[in-house]
């Protein structure tokens, strides 16, 4: 029963992400006064890949084949890791949240890899920009995910989510700075302004889009949609860590329906807060990036400090 | 039994040595053969009757090795059963001085560092004898390179026997200089020279630090048998400095920052499945010895010491992986890599001293465990990638990565295992390196449960730091295997390179592999496995390591924390597959070959790719006060107003900052003290005669 939950937690994940960035787009498309496309939008892109033939360039061998799935299939088990609508589920057993910052990891090894497969400009400067970044970013991350997890005495996200809901709302500083940093770095990890452009194809610009511009078909559809889960990912986990009120503890109809309703409505009010960033600010130079993420890794080292020496003191 | 079975691989790799000497061309099995044996071996050895001379047979080739991989596996056999059985052997040989016989023991924890040591040999042994073909054709004989590995590897097995220090310390100078000898092997390079003069110069300082320590001990101990040694209590003024010296010596040896600059010219210059030993295997000895002497022999531990370690092995970690990463020779970019993960052992056994010397043995198991797990991984994956490296080198004669490029299409079998190999270094889920750096979080998670609020904020930074060593581990290793094995040639010989047919070298690495992949994914049993080994150093055993079934890992407890990496792999399996299936076999659209996008311009070369100088650029811009970066830009311009430019040169050169900030000083200061002394030495007979006078007057004053 608590497998078919999760796996049906997960294919829940899997299917929504789309819609979040599409949610995210139409946002960002009426603060910016356009004509929005439709929230489905996400979801007739990839069918339209889907049925195109891939193309394969000439210098490529097979990880640039098999890259695709090895990122979709490493995005899904970090999704299928962390709570979305309940808690107490038997995956996150599997996984704690250091193998879901390893899982992150392996994805982007291997779009690196397929980057580099090529032999071009573009996937070299993309994957050597991507692997800066990460390089950066990843550690922060870690501090983020640590301050919590020496919080709450766990690193298994479930039981952390559970920590903080027993404890009620008390504000901790810890929490706070580390909260700031993951939202950094989340930006930083999933391609948007500051530090990436999503929409742009600019050459001189891109980071993310130039690792995979030589990706077509399903094998791009596959991509795109990783990368959606991955953003929401990192919304769950800002979300269900930081603000954890409403997921289900026990797996009753009520509680789940109950779960999903604030999951739907956290995400989507972070979707909002992430379109006005992203209208606001301009993106960063790229030799400004490593300023922006020693922040990030500055906010979560202070939460972790700050996690010692104010609450844990004895 | 286990004794037994160690004594026998010392003794087959003691042979493999005497074999190559024996099969050289001045030894007697070619010149003076004895009468009964002339007959059959001259069949065998000089190939359908024609003789050879100066090269070996296939034969001659193989025995070396042959009984090399002989003591490899009579080394795994030995480190198993005495790891399980958990009890110590010891044993006295008639040898040595009159008053002191050599004294062998064979305990958990030297039987753990005989499997850490074995499965390399057996690999090395394995790749060797294609290996070293081409250097038949050479300068120096191979009698030369076997004898040389036969010493080295029986003195790393003696270093694991020895029970009293002077044992210890014979063995120590017998892996020491008979690897000089190995990484002197082509001297015909004047670097080559240079790197073994410096390691020899560095292993002895190293050793008389060691002797040293050794002797701090001996003097409260009252004597060097190991039992003697422990029995031993110093007061702490002393134990500390016993300890820093051991440090020293150990860490010089196993290459900690800033001591470690022996190590990218070292190996570099050995042949592949020597640097393979070195780095996987070497290291580990003196990590080995380190933990011999801190857990085992000092009596009490100090939380300083911890500290120490733990400051210095975080530095190393991240200065080897930033060093490693702006290099563009492979091997020295794999030496580097070695600092970064000795850095890491380290680090989880300053983790262990610390919380063992504030009375929380369990988590110092913990991070001895780390510690132990991280040394047997990383003498995998390393001996998989040195190994590597010397194949890619067999096959095209190339170490630099800026010339590289393509080799997937080139040696697919060998790039398949390369990339193990990578993913492992990378510490990458659900691969062997990731599992020991999980066990390191966890180890440092629990940094609350210290009483003294400078080390709860301590451990938390170093494992910060670590965080960013294992990032950037990625970034390098990623680097090297995309550059070197992904996109176009970057040169004609690479384009060319054949595929690796010997199936003796693919097996070699395919057996590392297999255990890369095999201790990745079932941990468990493995850290059950050193159970007894813990036991006897720290007095405690993990008990909750398996509370939820082999098939998970459970640290410390399981609502803690839990990693199930098999459960990892099978998902990962599952999802991709069933991706596939859904979008490939559904649709059966087959997939159409093109031309990558080039803007519209045409042509894209190897030139337009990033090299593995421009692909670290950005790490190197953004960490820039590390390093020491040398770039020079020629221009050649004629022309009118010399608008026009008709050469351009380009070059950069990352140097170590250790080099300049500690070395160079001191051996200016070494030379001037020299002189300063030689000024003495004026070559005059009547000064000499003076000096004479004069002592003699002293020395009578003295006497009277």
């Amino acid at each position: 029963m608590a497998w078919l939950m999760a796996i049906f937690q997960t294919l829940l994940f899997i299917g929504l992400a789309p819609l979040l960035a599409g949610w995210i787009k139409r946002v960002k498309c009426r603060l910016q006064n356009r004509k929005a496309p439709s929230l489905f939008q996400p979801y007739r892109d990839l069918r339209k890949l889907y049925r195109k033939r891939p193309i394969v360039p000439h210098p490529a061998s097979w990880i640039f084949r098999a890259a695709p799935y090895i990122v979709f299939a490493s995005t899904v088990l970090a999704a299928a890791t962390v709570p979305l609508v309940a808690i107490h589920l038997p995956t996150a057993r599997v996984a704690d949240v250091i193998v879901l910052v390893g899982f992150f990891a392996l994805g982007r090894t291997f779009l690196v890899l397929a980057g580099m497969d090529i032999g071009t400009t573009f996937g070299g400067m993309g994957s050597s920009r991507e692997m800066t970044i990460s390089s950066l970013a990843e550690p922060a991350m870690l501090m983020a995910v640590f301050t919590l997890a020496m919080s709450a005495h766990t690193t298994n996200l479930s039981q952390a989510v559970n920590f903080v809901l027993d404890s009620g709302l008390v504000l901790r500083p810890s929490f706070v700075f580390a909260m700031g940093g993951l939202i950094l770095v989340a930006i930083a990890e999933t391609g948007r302004i500051p530090v990436d452009n999503p929409a742009t194809h600019l050459e001189l610009t891109m980071i993310h889009e130039a690792m995979i511009l030589e990706y077509s078909g399903r094998w791009l559809a596959l991509i795109e949609w990783a990368s959606q889960i991955k953003l929401m990912l990192y919304g769950v986990l800002i979300a269900n860590i930081f603000f954890p009120w409403g997921i289900a503890e026990t797996f009753t109809l009520n509680a789940l329906g109950m779960g999903l309703g604030m999951i739907v409505l956290k995400l989507a009010v972070l979707a909002v807060m992430l379109a006005l960033s992203e209208v606001l600010f301009a993106k960063m130079r790229i030799f400004r990036v490593q300023e922006y993420l020693s922040f990030a890794y500055l906010l979560s080292v202070l939460g972790m400090l700050s996690h010692i020496i104010l609450e844990a003191a004895r | 039994m286990a004794l037994f079975l160690a004594g026998i691989s010392v003794l087959a790799a003691l042979l493999s040595g005497l074999a190559a000497l024996a099969a050289g061309p001045n030894g007697p099995l070619r010149q003076g053969m004895p009468g009964w044996m002339e007959k059959p071996l001259f069949r065998i050895l000089r190939e359908n009757g024609r003789p050879a001379p100066g090269r070996f047979s296939r034969l001659a080739r193989t025995i070396p090795f042959l009984l090399l991989g002989v003591s490899g596996g009579f080394s795994v056999a030995a480190g198993i059963i005495a790891l399980l059985g958990g009890t110590t052997r010891t044993a006295t040989l008639p040898l040595g001085l009159p008053w002191l016989n050599w004294h062998l023991a064979l305990d958990p924890l030297a039987g753990f560092f005989f499997c850490v040591l074995g499965i390399p040999l057996i690999a090395a042994s394995l790749f060797g004898p294609d290996y070293v073909r081409e250097f038949e054709c050479g300068k120096h004989t191979l009698s030369v390179l076997g004898l040389f590995t036969g010493l080295f590897v029986a003195g790393m097995e003696l270093v694991l026997l020895a029970d009293d220090a002077f044992l210890f310390m014979i063995a120590w100078e017998l892996m020491s200089v008979a690897s000089y000898f190995l990484v002197a092997y082509q001297h015909e390079n004047a670097a080559n020279r240079r790197a073994a003069f410096l390691y020899l110069l560095m292993a002895e300082i190293g050793a008389i630090a060691i002797i040293l320590a050794f002797g701090v001990l001996a003097a409260f101990g009252g004597g060097l048998i190991f039992e003697e040694l422990r029995n031993a209590s110093p007061n702490p003024a002393w134990s500390s400095i016993a300890f820093v010296l051991a440090l020293a010596g150990f860490g010089m040896k196993a290459g900690l920052v800033p001591l470690h600059t022996w190590l990218p010219e070292a190996h570099p210059a050995a042949p592949s499945h020597i640097s393979a030993l070195m780095s996987g295997v070497m290291l580990k000895i003196a990590v080995y010895g380190f933990i011999r002497f801190a857990f085992d022999l000092l009596s009490s531990v100090l939380w300083q010491w911890g500290v120490v370690v733990l400051l210095i092995g975080s530095a190393s970690a991240v200065l080897g992986i930033l060093y490693a990463l702006q290099q563009q020779n492979l091997k020295r970019l794999l030496a580097y890599s070695s600092v970064e993960n000795v850095g890491i052992i380290f680090t989880a056994l300053g983790l262990a001293l610390i919380f063992q010397s504030s009375g929380q043995s369990q988590l110092g198991t913990l991070g001895l465990v780390a510690a132990l797990l991280h040394a047997l991984n990383h003498a995998l994956f390393k001996s998989l990638l040195f190994l590597g490296a010397g194949a890619i080198l067999h096959q095209t004669h190339e170490q630099s990565l800026e010339n590289m490029g393509g080799l997937i299409h080139r040696v697919p079998k060998l790039a398949a295992l390369f990339l193990v190999g990578t993913l492992s270094i990378a510490a990458l889920p659900p691969f062997n390196g990731f599992v020991s750096e999980w066990l390191f979080f966890q180890t440092a998670l629990q940094a609350g449960s210290i009483q003294s609020g400078i080390l709860r904020s301590l451990i938390p930074t170093a494992s910060a730091v670590l965080a960013l060593t294992s990032a950037l581990a990625a970034t390098c290793f990623v680097k090297v295997y995309g550059v070197a094995f992904l996109g176009l040639s970057r040169s004609r010989h690479i384009a060319r390179a054949r595929d690796v047919h010997h199936p003796g070298m693919l097996a070699g690495l395919a057996l590392l592999a297999i255990c890369c992949v095999l201790f990745g994914v079932l941990p468990t049993p493995l850290i059950n496995a050193l159970g007894a080994l813990t036991q006897s150093l720290t007095g405690f055993v993990l008990p909750n390591i398996s509370a939820l079934g082999w098939l998970w890992l459970t640290p410390v407890a399981p609502e803690v924390a839990a990693y199930s990496p098999a459960l990892v792999l099978l998902g990962t399996v599952a999802v991709g597959w069933l991706c596939y299936y859904l979008l490939y076999r559904r649709t059966g659209l087959e997939p159409r070959r093109a031309e990558p996008w080039d803007c519209g311009f045409g042509g894209l070369t190897a030139r337009t790719q990033y090299t593995s100088g421009a692909f670290s650029m950005p790490i190197r811009r953004i960490f820039e006060p590390v390093f020491d970066t040398r770039e020079t830009i020629e221009e050649q311009t004629e022309g009118p107003a010399n608008t026009r430019v008709t050469k351009l040169r380009y070059q950069f050169q990352v140097l170590d900052r250790a080099w300049l900030v500690l070395y160079e000083p001191s051996g200016r200061a070494v030379t001037r003290l020299a002189r300063w002394v030689g000024r003495l030495q004026t070559g005059n007979i009547r000064t000499y005669l003076g000096y004479s006078f004069f002592t003699l007057i002293v020395l009578l004053w003295v006497v009277s």
